[in-house]
């Protein structure tokens, strides 16, 4: 008889895997990807492949040059790659996506260690410090459809981002245009119907906890009301809902506990409602989930489970 | 009532209506003087003595500990260094058959008491138990009568709790005594009632076996007996989490059940006690569940204790079973042989084979907090490791890594298959030795 092989307990593990989460939001995020896809046509599939395809390369390489076990196969790259392309404009020069890609992964994700040890969100600070270093490339919008015209992306006229725009002014989208996605935007953050159908996808299958999702939108929404603001624009404008339902869930880079994700979901909503009150830059909602990032380790120190039968002195 | 973490896993109870056989013919056994937590016994048998079945051949003085019988009749071979799953080395007694007759009974083995069982006195039924061998046959082996040995100016049992939950998956030994022997369970039951005063018993039985609950509450018939259904969750039938789920007590950290007025014991337990009772028999038997993917038919077999595993696999099932995991115990929680030969103690409740046994590739953790979510008792096993993998012993302390029970659940849901359950275990041990330390310098 061959030798047995002796284990610890438990010797039975439950099917899943990090490559199936990540492929869950993966599918999560496919609903906005085709809507995007139909709006603002090949030149934003061609922007999402390029950001894709360099977040897997860049980390494919970091990890052989760092001497680690390759990583590449859990998708995370992909999903790293997909949330930056949600988040730049259509008719981004490509060496720009490239550039984002590099500092989402080489930097932001493995310098601190790679998968689960990062502790800000890679494609939000590669928005960031997109957006303050390109900032005219970064913030030139396109009307969807402009390629139905014949016009190449370059010369595709520009338009101003709603959030940018005066809400009584004659080119401000309709309520029914911000939550379909027809209107100007980043790839990924127009269509808020496509986004809520990924978010309710990942809560149905646990990937996600509803709570941050909610108490940002939530208090962003709150905050509108109270200060006479149109709250259902302000919810459906600009990256709230992506941020929100993608971004303010990663895990390495959010708190664990339920108390811990509402201290943060809350955190975020008042930020970005304080940025897009007061504030000049159109960044309300990188900048809320990166700073509540910082403070993600603090947040779960305070708020640890009360372990079962727990006394309170212990000598 | 707070409400605490469980998880769903599949039952595979394959053997549920396999009725309980008796394997026969056991030449040899080799019995370890240490099956129950607590002191090991003293061998009072030498090698070349003749003993038959129920006789003593080890005993302790100890309070907690339980005696050890001889399983066959036969002659006492050598005795040897036995090195148990549990890993503290024990001797162990090795009885050989003489080949004819060896289940000759012991003299000594007839009823304790004679008459009225519900009249005999309260010293006299924690003595029986002892004498009976009987120690927690759930899995934890701990001695039966030492739970009933407390201070009776400051504690009384206000619910005598029976465990008929079963949790882990494949094992049906409690099953099948319930199904089988459910007249001892509830004979034993009230013997304790009469006896040591308790005003009521509680027999909590898992949602998944409803002839278990069906069966014992025809046979129950007692105003003071309850037979609680409870929903089928893992790990329902650990201690704590059974008092819980029946009384909404917290056994806190440093308390026993007794302390919070309720007592637990296991359905095989009390029948075991309770068969004691009537006959004078003591545990030299156990009931185990034969399951996993190496087997076709599961088995429940019962067995004398000391029976070496390869004996039964010679005995009783198809010889062409070639595993390379061989579990004492359920798929979470039960401990894996290194080989063949180790014999059945008395806390086994099955034997498991499986073809395959490809320990996890461990990935990054993603600090996606299922293990939190899955802890029975609140812990944060994400933080647990962290600490563990820095040594840091007060983080340890600070996040109760004591309050640990092992059940394996932060392993089992981990996306990352990291080795969380078992990290644990190897802090708890930093941690006592550490506290050990601190003390010895003050």
């Amino acid at each position: 008889m061959q030798k047995l092989i002796v284990e610890p307990s438990p010797h039975i593990r439950k099917n899943i895997t990090t490559r199936k989460i990540m492929l869950d939001v993966i599918i999560a995020l496919a609903p906005a990807l085709v809507v995007s896809a139909f709006l603002f046509g090949l030149w934003a599939i061609t922007l999402v492949a390029v950001c894709v395809i360099s977040c897997v390369v860049f980390e494919f390489l970091v990890r052989i040059v760092m001497k680690k076990e390759q990583t590449v196969g859990d998708l995370s790259a992909v999903v790293t790659g997909l949330l930056l392309a949600f988040n730049l404009p259509p008719t981004l020069p490509l060496y720009i996506a490239v550039i984002g890609s590099f500092i989402a992964i080489v930097i932001v994700k493995e310098l601190f260690g790679g998968i689960g040890q990062n502790f800000a969100n890679p494609a939000i600070t590669a928005r960031i410090v997109l957006a303050l270093s390109f900032t005219s490339q970064m913030t030139k919008w396109v009307e969807p459809f402009f390629f139905r015209s014949g016009t190449s992306h370059i010369d595709a006229v520009a338009t101003a981002s709603p959030l940018a725009v005066d809400a009584s002014a004659a080119e401000f989208p309709s309520m029914m245009q911000l939550f379909l996605g027809n209107h100007s935007g980043c790839i990924g953050e127009t269509s808020a119907v496509a986004l809520i159908i990924g978010g309710i996808y990942l809560v149905c299958r646990r990937v996600i906890s509803p709570i941050t999702p909610l108490a940002f939108i939530g208090t962003v929404a709150g905050l509108a009301l109270i200060t006479g603001d149109n709250a259902i624009n302000q919810v459906l404008m600009g990256g709230l809902l992506i941020g929100a339902i993608f971004m303010a869930t990663d895990y390495s880079t959010t708190p664990l506990n339920p108390i811990g994700k509402l201290i943060f979901g809350i955190g975020c909503g008042v930020i970005t409602y304080a940025i897009r009150a007061l504030g000049s830059a159109p960044e309300g909602v990188s900048f809320s989930i990166l700073f509540m990032n910082i403070l993600t380790p603090h947040i779960d120190r305070l708020t640890r489970t009360r372990p079962f039968g727990m006394v309170k002195s212990q000598s | 009532m707070r409400k605490l973490n469980y998880i769903k896993l599949p039952h595979q109870k394959r053997a549920q209506n396999v009725e309980s056989t008796n394997i026969s013919g056991v030449q040899k056994v080799v019995i370890p003087t240490s099956q129950h937590i607590g002191c090991n016994c003293d061998i009072i048998v030498k090698v070349g003595d003749e003993v038959k079945v129920g006789q003593v051949i080890a005993d302790s003085d100890a309070e907690i500990s339980a005696p050890v019988h001889a399983s066959i009749s036969g002659t006492v071979r050598e005795i040897v260094d036995y090195m148990p799953i549990t890993g503290e080395l024990c001797k162990a007694v090795v009885i050989e058959s003489n080949g004819k007759d060896n289940d000759a009974i012991d003299d000594t083995v007839k009823p304790p008491f004679t008459g009225d069982l519900s009249k005999i006195s309260r010293d006299d039924l924690i003595k029986a138990m002892r004498d009976s061998g009987a120690v927690g046959l759930g899995g934890a082996g701990f001695p039966t009568h030492a739970k009933f040995t407390f201070d009776k100016d400051k504690c009384s049992i206000e619910t005598l709790l029976i465990n008929g939950a079963e949790c882990e998956p494949y094992i049906c030994s409690d099953y099948r005594e319930m199904m089988e022997n459910g007249e001892d369970i509830i004979g034993g039951i009230k013997v304790l009632l009469d006896v040591l005063g308790i005003p009521k018993a509680v027999i909590g039985i898992e949602s998944n076996k409803p002839d278990a609950i069906k069966h014992l509450r025809e046979i129950a018939s007692d105003g003071r007996i309850e037979v609680r259904t409870l929903k089928t969750a893992y790990p329902l039938g650990a201690e704590k989490m059974l008092i819980h789920a029946i009384t909404g007590k917290v056994i806190n950290e440093d308390e026993y059940p007794i302390d919070k007025n309720v007592i637990v014991l296991n359905v095989s337990t009390i029948g075991t006690v309770y068969r004691y009772l009537k006959t004078g028999m003591p545990l030299i038997t156990r009931r185990l569940t034969i399951d996993g993917d190496c087997i076709d038919k599961p088995l429940n077999l019962i067995v004398p204790i000391g029976t070496l595993i390869s004996d039964i696999f010679e005995h009783s099932c198809d010889k062409d079973i070639d595993p390379k995991a061989v579990l004492a115990g359920g798929p979470m929680m039960g401990l894996s042989f290194a080989n063949m030969d180790s014999p059945i103690v008395k806390n086994n409740n099955a034997i498991l084979l499986f073809k395959e046994s490809n320990p996890p590739h461990t990935t990054s953790c993603i600090r996606c907090g299922d293990c939190i979510r899955a802890c029975p008792v609140n812990l944060m096993p994400v933080e647990l490791e962290r600490a563990h993998d820095m040594n840091d012993i007060d983080a340890l302390i600070g996040l109760r890594v004591n309050i640990c029970i092992n059940c394996g659940n932060c392993s089992y849901v981990c996306p990352a298959k990291r080795r969380l359950a078992e990290k644990h275990q190897i802090s708890k041990h930093m941690v006592k030795s550490a506290k050990k330390k601190m003390r010895t310098v003050k």
